[in-house]
């Protein structure tokens, strides 16, 4: 009998085309998502060396991350110049080399990594890659999902292949049930919490426990969707029952006598009893609280009653970055995190822009009213997102409390585009980094989920959800 | 990719954690379609004030390090987006080498691709190569690829692992995708197999 083996083993054996003598491996690609900003590079490389897209059937491409979410968007004049070149690029890539394409003004455009899963791209026991870290968010589907750089965008368009070692395994078990107001991104925040940024590095985490079980899939990709902030390049969960559902009659999942094919592998997308994990991390999922980034690094995360910390409850160089992260946030230790004040709430992101956060969010939202003053802005994660929301009458709540509807896009969470904190503005956000500059030049960013960010819009300050009502 | 030579010369000191891509090259600068001319935006949020004067006391505007070719970092270096923008503007800028305890894994595989060599050595050596690394021009450390060795100034060596695969291709400038293209036999039987066996995907 084989040795046991973990889901990652399962998925990597299977796509190894070929192994080098000192374990390099060509890892076979199953699914290439492209997007307009760092595919641009990779396609001129094609051209210059005269090469073609090996597998145009299993390449996507959909503009994100620079697109406008304004409506009204569709008319070229209204687009910043470097975004229109960067739109017009993908276009024409997409025609020249013959790959699936959703064009902005297409009702299935959005976010790359909402848009696979949604049209039935994503499913159990592939490998998918595309050039943006936040890939990691299809692991969601028992699949082995990792962002890459634009050079090997171009390996991939040319090879189907990706040139790899094998990362070693981590396990991220979490134990128990979820209390009333926490939710995925808690647990994710929470796991970045205990390992930090670099935790996972170099390793693929499998997400495992009666919490994770208990999660939808958005739920799921949410939580995977943030291993890369804890340094892993991929996070996965094994496929169920919500899995399968999940995918069955997506437009490009598959139908009839490969359905049922597809099930019966599947079904063997499962831990061995007895594998070997490298590293092993454990919470109760009773003890997670609803939690919130009070520096510039994702491990910068607490429960929303806790205090901002001092440079002097930690060690070595963090000491000298928490001392410069708290100089950004203009925060002092000991302040309440609950205490702080906030002018801009933004929720969407490829971490909570799907249909059930929107849900979750107009159900605190409903009758409210944004406080005076603030900018909220809620930003689908796809077209079809936003249909289903204003089917739902979700947008409705939104519009009446306050906030901006806006068109599908990564919008303010990398803020490419014109959707920006000004600088010192204080933004409550659903997205994955709350770096130094990442939402607008000194603008400052809290992370929390999306009900904790539309209590925030309504009371103007980071808001245990829990108290709240 | 040119060949990657020797290293010796003054390296710039950035001892903070955790440095990730968005400070490396802020979002503005990904609006391009091209790989050139990004080392003018290096660090620019750190670099510059926001009317574009230098910043003097960011260590890459000091004079001792405006043509390093090194850099000292904190732990985590690179951390964050995928965007390859970061090692083209570190490799535009002249940086060949980055030495720190750990880097973020895309980002430590897109320098291998442009021709920067990121070391990895215990925070012992990194402790000391930042101290060296902080008298300016009075210290010169040096980057053997070929021996896998950083000497700092007064000649101490430390050896460093690095893939040999990795290694190889960045000593002789490989371009990955010829290298993996002379082994598409093996990846056109691999296809057809796994296309037998999973028709769905």
């Amino acid at each position: 009998m084989s040795a046991p083996k973990t889901i990652y083993d399962k998925i990597w054996d299977a796509h190894v085309a070929h192994e080098a003598e000192d374990g390099t491996c060509l890892l076979y690609i199953d699914r290439h998502l492209v997007h307009e900003v760092t595919s641009p590079q990779a396609f001129e490389g094609l051209r210059m060396s005269g090469r073609t897209v090996r597998a145009p059937e299993k390449t996507i491409a959909v503009p994100d991350h620079n697109v406008p979410t304004t409506l009204g968007r569709e008319d070229p004049e209204t687009m910043p110049e470097d975004s229109r070149v960067q739109m017009a690029a993908l276009d024409q890539n997409a025609k020249e080399f013959g790959i699936h394409y959703y064009p902005m003004n297409d009702v299935r455009q959005g976010i790359v990594h909402i848009v696979g899963p949604e049209q039935g791209w994503t499913l159990p026991g592939m490998t998918v890659v595309c050039g943006d870290s936040h890939t990691a968010t299809h692991g969601a589907f028992g699949s082995l999902a990792h962002g890459i750089g634009t050079s090997e965008v171009e390996h991939v368009l040319a090879t189907q292949t990706l040139i790899q070692k094998k990362s070693k395994n981590m396990k991220v078990e979490i134990t128990g049930s979820l209390k009333p107001g926490v939710t995925a991104k808690d647990i994710t925040m929470s796991v970045i919490g205990e390992t930090g940024t670099a935790g996972g590095t170099g390793y693929v985490i499998e997400y495992c426990g009666q919490a994770i079980r208990e999660l939808s899939m958005e739920g799921r990709m949410t939580v995977c969707n943030m291993a890369i902030e804890g340094g892993a390049r991929a996070g996965l969960i094994a496929p169920d029952e919500k899995t399968y559902v999940y995918c069955k009659g997506r437009p490009h999942a598959p139908k009839g006598a490969n359905w049922e094919l597809a099930l019966i592998a599947w079904k063997d997308l499962f831990t061995d009893e007895g594998a070997h994990f490298d590293k092993v991390i454990t919470l109760k999922g009773e003890d997670i609280a609803p939690s919130v980034t009070w520096g510039t690094s994702p491990e910068d995360v607490l429960p929303i009653d806790a205090l901002v910390p001092s440079p002097e409850d930690f060690e070595g160089g963090k000491i000298d970055a928490v001392r410069r992260s708290l100089d950004y946030m203009g925060l002092t230790p000991g302040t309440k995190l609950s205490d702080i004040e906030i002018d801009t709430v933004f929720i969407g992101s490829c971490t909570n822009g799907r249909i059930e956060d929107l849900r979750a969010a107009a159900g605190v939202l409903k009758g409210k009213k944004v406080k005076d003053g603030l900018r909220a802005m809620i930003v689908p994660g796809s077209g079809l997102v936003r249909a289903q929301a204003e089917e739902e009458g979700l947008a409705d709540i939104f519009k009446d409390a306050g906030f901006e509807w806006r068109m599908a896009g990564c919008s303010m969470c990398l803020a490419m585009n014109p959707d920006q904190l000004a600088e010192g503005e204080r933004c409550a956000s659903t997205s994955n980094r709350n770096f130094e500059g990442r939402q607008g030049y000194k603008g400052r960013t809290h992370l929390v989920s999306p009900v904790m960010a539309a209590a925030a819009a309504i009371t103007g300050k980071l808001t245990d959800i829990r108290e709240f009502g | 990719m040119e060949k990657f030579e020797n290293v010796s010369g003054v390296a710039a000191p950035m001892p903070l954690v955790n440095i990730d891509t968005d400070m490396i090259i802020p979002k503005q600068f990904l609006k391009t379609i091209k790989r050139s001319g990004l080392g003018a935006n290096l660090f620019d949020e750190m670099r510059f004030t926001r009317d574009g004067a230098e910043i003097e006391d960011f260590v890459l505007n000091k004079p001792a390090y405006r043509k390093a070719e090194i850099i000292v970092a904190g732990e985590n270096f690179g951390c964050g987006s995928s965007r390859e923008h970061a090692p083209w503007a570190l490799r535009d800028f002249g940086i060949k080498v980055v030495i720190s305890t750990s880097y973020a894994d895309i980002f430590y595989n897109n320098c291998f691709k442009n021709g920067i060599l990121p070391v990895v050595l215990p925070k012992e050596a990194v402790d000391i190569l930042m101290e060296d690394a902080e008298r300016g021009e009075n210290a010169r450390i040096t980057i053997d690829l070929d021996g896998q060795t950083v000497s700092a100034t007064d000649g101490t060596e430390f050896k460093f692992e690095v893939d040999e695969f990795k290694k190889h291709c960045l000593m002789n400038g490989l371009d990955d995708i010829g290298l993996t293209m002379q082994k598409v036999k093996a990846i056109d039987s691999f296809e057809a197999e796994y296309a037998a066996k999973t028709p769905w995907a």
